[in-house]
């Protein structure tokens, strides 16, 4: 993967620079450090490091706004960074840029139970969201796999999703409003604790701009009331195709889980084995979950468990206790991190029609054999958000090129069946040069152009996200 | 001009000589467009629609009731539930979904379900120049670049013009009930309805009509779990459980043989009625609450500015029905602040670098 060459100008500039931002910012919270900016050379895509020249742990809005302010005016670049969980290198620096990392802005602002929102810096975790509200029983519905680790800002960035969104929606559907500050280190709001801010959509347009148009220092976010109950079925197969039919016929059936989850025997064992989650050993596992009272749950459950013995399954268990479904749950969202135990891996993310999970499956294990790597698949079945893990040996020459390849291929399989690169991941760097497999050229410049708007001087995450070639122009313009 | 696909359509763009007038089924007129008129009617049919996908994709002018009834056939539903502005407004013919996305027409369901907004899955459209574009796609999750698929929902045709919009569909509940409150007074209201939305009972909508003296709280779902939830509601709110149209929320019927203007505000639910107050002291002759306080109806004297209702509230206000003068008088979009207003002429400026699309409109 190639980064754009670091200005020589810039790390020249090094003393300058740091003198500049440490006159902004508490003692600290700038690191310039060579050692210590060592931990911010990457992220969860750890196959690609670089440290930066500066990292700055701003606490603030106002801080925020200095410190762009400050790289606005020196023409340094600047990566934001959540949490550092990126899968797909958002927050993987250049030698020339400062990291934004935004751990220290933690705090909850606001709590609003009548109009059902909460305020919060956006450097707060995921679940930690969730756990300013658990008291009166709400909940912030996103939920990542790595919801203990990331950040709320990160989430906005890459517009994250997670198990549960078949019914609660992504990111862009639980974010009423964010106060951003843009490369120049202008202030803005948009939205709040009313829905639908007037005029055009920037809520929706930031959400999901990998960091690229500007900077959300708090948000405001939808939060809900827990359901009464909720319970987890497990169903097995002997056969990917057949678990892929049965989350079609669920759906078609006029009943929507809060989640469907698939996963298949090399994941399910590496996951039993890592947890042990009390998963059967099977070709393909669903977890499908309901929520509702309990009357509720039994109703759903026994119209999805006829569905799924119309296709044979192996295995039929409905979770029998809060610690059954805890322990289900737990095995599914460690699934990444058990992989990682048996081996080094390359994660994807492309989303395909429901309808092509089958046909995609099928055609994934046949290039398999044809790449010689190992592959196991687990994901977000309801809403067709594959993650096929490719297996490969970092330490073998060769084979972080071999899986890369085999992943190119099977993501532009999922944009042939009508899908796309990435569901929730986001683009970073890791599939930046597939965007042309997606979209054309003009659909790519109608993109960049919003950049333009934003981020005139292209500072801001540059070499993220678009093609380096495509983009070259505009970031020496 | 009736472009009859989307080639035709980016011709006529590219070729144009005037300002363009966008029009679907010309079912919304909300403010003065200057310009040739440009039908969408001419790019229209479903080009796809997988209910085990849960997805449909139609060509942008194609007329709401063919979507609504391809989707019954499957015992599906377009999820927020689509405004009718043709009784309020006065309007005849057939209302397109092209339509329906430009100007983010959501209705009740809206609390719950998510705006059309967050229905859209994907766009294709024209831009000023004449280039055809897409957005998204047709699956749920989709993070590839930048979302201008929500950029394209409510911007009024002002940044390119819709030839096809793809949305993520729902399962038409088997059920559903409305467990009314008589009696209440706006702030009991609102405080009733955020206690029904604050329950772990999943209400999709919630209105209060002052004139009737109706509080109303809505669940859908399987049969058995929506008998379970409005008795629980009924025994919470003290109320029980009617027949109710929801159109007569969701197209504003009260205010529609009725004189005067009328105006749409977004605020926070417990901010409504402070607002209501408001524009009442201001002149208002009625207002109607939906989405559980936070969308207000006002029904006010004509050529009237309702704005300064809004001093100390957060949230915005459109005048959704006004004669021309008024509109010439009063800003029919809500003004922005400083720095989002340079930012969305921006926006417009790339788009449309002519300034051809539905002058007038936004900003």
């Amino acid at each position: 993967m190639e980064l754009p060459i670091p200005d020589s100008g810039i790390l020249a500039r090094k003393q300058q620079i740091v003198t500049r931002l440490q006159s902004v910012l508490p003692e600290g919270a700038v690191i310039a450090d060579e050692q210590e900016v060592k931990a911010y050379e990457c992220d969860a895509l750890s196959a690609y490091r670089c440290p930066p020249l500066v990292a700055v742990l701003p606490a603030n809005t106002e801080e925020v706004a200095a410190v762009l302010k400050i790289c606005h005016d020196e023409g340094v670049p600047v990566v934001p960074r959540g949490s550092g969980t990126s899968l797909a290198g958002g927050a993987l620096p250049t030698a020339d840029s400062v990291i934004l990392g935004v751990s220290r802005l933690n705090r909850v602002l606001e709590t609003n139970y009548d109009d059902r929102y909460i305020r919060v810096q956006s450097g707060r975790t995921n679940l930690s969201v969730t756990g300013a509200v658990e008291a009166m029983d709400f909940f912030y519905a996103p939920d990542p796999s790595s919801q203990l680790a990331c950040a709320i800002a990160g989430n906005i960035a890459m517009n994250s999703g997670g198990a549960h969104c078949l019914k609660y929606g992504v990111t862009t559907n639980n974010l009423m409003g964010v106060t951003m500050v843009t490369m120049e280190g202008e202030v803005i709001e948009i939205g709040g604790g009313h829905l639908d801010a007037a005029g055009y959509d920037l809520l929706g347009l930031i959400t999901g701009s990998e960091g690229q148009l500007g900077v959300v220092t708090e948000a405001t976010l939808r939060i809900l009331h827990k359901p009464e109950g909720a319970r987890p079925v497990l169903i097995g197969f002997d056969s990917n195709e057949v678990a892929g039919a049965c989350v079609s016929d669920i759906i078609k059936a006029g009943i929507l889980p809060v989640a469907i989850e698939f996963m298949d025997r090399p994941v399910i064992r590496a996951a039993e084995k890592f947890v042990g989650a009390g998963y059967p050993d099977v070709e393909a596992l669903l977890i499908v979950e309901v929520e509702g009272s309990e009357a509720e749950i039994t109703e759903q459950l026994e119209k999805i468990k006829a569905i799924a013995r119309s296709h044979n399954p192996v295995e039929l268990r409905e979770s029998q206790s809060a610690e059954e479904s805890a322990n289900i749950w737990k095995g599914r969202k460690a699934a990444f991190g058990a992989m990682g135990q048996i081996n080094d891996y390359m994660c994807l993310d492309g989303t395909i029609p429901v309808s092509q999970l089958p046909l995609v499956l099928k055609r994934i294990t046949e290039m398999s054999e044809k790449y010689g790597l190992g592959v196991g698949n687990v994901f977000h079945a309801g809403d067709g958000n594959m993650h096929p893990l490719i297996l490969y040996d970092a330490n073998k020459p060769g084979d972080l090129e071999l899986a890369e390849k085999f992943g190119a291929d099977i993501l532009t399989l999922c944009v042939e069946v009508g899908g796309c690169l990435t569901g929730e991941h986001g683009v970073g760097i890791e599939k930046r040069d597939l965007m042309g497999v997606q979209y054309t050229p003009d659909d790519i410049a109608a993109q960049m152009d919003v950049k333009d708007v934003f981020d005139p001087k292209w500072l801001l995450n540059p070499a993220k996200v678009f093609p380096l070639e495509d983009t070259e122009s505009r970031r020496v313009a | 001009m009736t472009p009859t696909d989307e080639k035709e359509l980016a011709e006529a763009i590219a070729s144009a000589k005037t300002p363009l007038a966008i029009v679907g089924g010309g079912t919304r007129q909300i403010g003065h467009v200057e310009g040739e008129p440009l039908h969408t009617g001419g790019l229209s049919g479903i080009t796809l629609y997988e209910p085990g996908a849960l997805t449909l994709v139609a060509r942008a002018g194609t007329p709401v009731s063919e979507i609504r009834a391809a989707l019954a056939a499957e015992n599906q539903r377009l999820p927020f539930e689509p405004v009718d502005l043709r009784p309020l407004q006065g309007t005849t013919g057939e209302p397109t979904i092209g339509g329906i996305v430009a100007t983010n027409a959501s209705g009740p369901r809206r609390i719950q379900a998510g705006a059309c907004r967050d229905s859209l899955i994907g766009v294709r459209f024209v831009n000023g120049q004449g280039h055809i574009l897409k957005n998204g796609g047709r699956v749920m999750k989709n993070v590839t670049g930048y979302d201008l698929v929500k950029l394209m929902a409510g911007s009024y045709g002002t940044l390119g013009v819709l030839s096809e919009v793809s949305f993520k569909v729902l399962p038409a509940p088997e059920a559903s009930a409305t467990v009314m409150v008589e009696g209440l007074d706006d702030a009991q209201a609102i405080a009733a309805l955020a206690d029904a939305l604050g329950s772990p009972f999943d209400v999709n909508a919630a209105a209060h009509i002052p004139a009737t003296g109706q509080t109303l709280a809505r669940v859908e779902g399987l049969e058995g779990s929506v008998k379970y939830r409005a008795a629980e509601l009924e025994k919470r709110l003290g109320g029980k459980t009617v027949d109710f149209d929801w159109s007569t929320i969701r197209d504003v019927k009260p205010f529609a043989d009725r004189k005067g203007d009328v105006w749409r505000f977004s605020v926070k639910p417990s901010d409504g009625p402070r607002l209501g107050a408001a524009l009442r002291g201001l002149g208002a002759c009625d207002v109607i609450y939906d989405w559980a306080g936070g969308l207000l109806w006002a029904l006010t004297p004509a050529g009237k500015n309702m704005r300064p209702a809004l001093e100390g509230i957060a949230g915005h206000a459109t005048l959704i029905r006004a004669d021309d003068a008024t509109r010439a008088n009063l800003p029919v979009f809500h003004p922005e602040a400083a720095p989002i207003a340079r930012i969305s002429a921006a926006l417009r400026a790339k788009f449309d670098p002519r300034g051809i699309l539905n002058k007038g409109l936004m900003g």
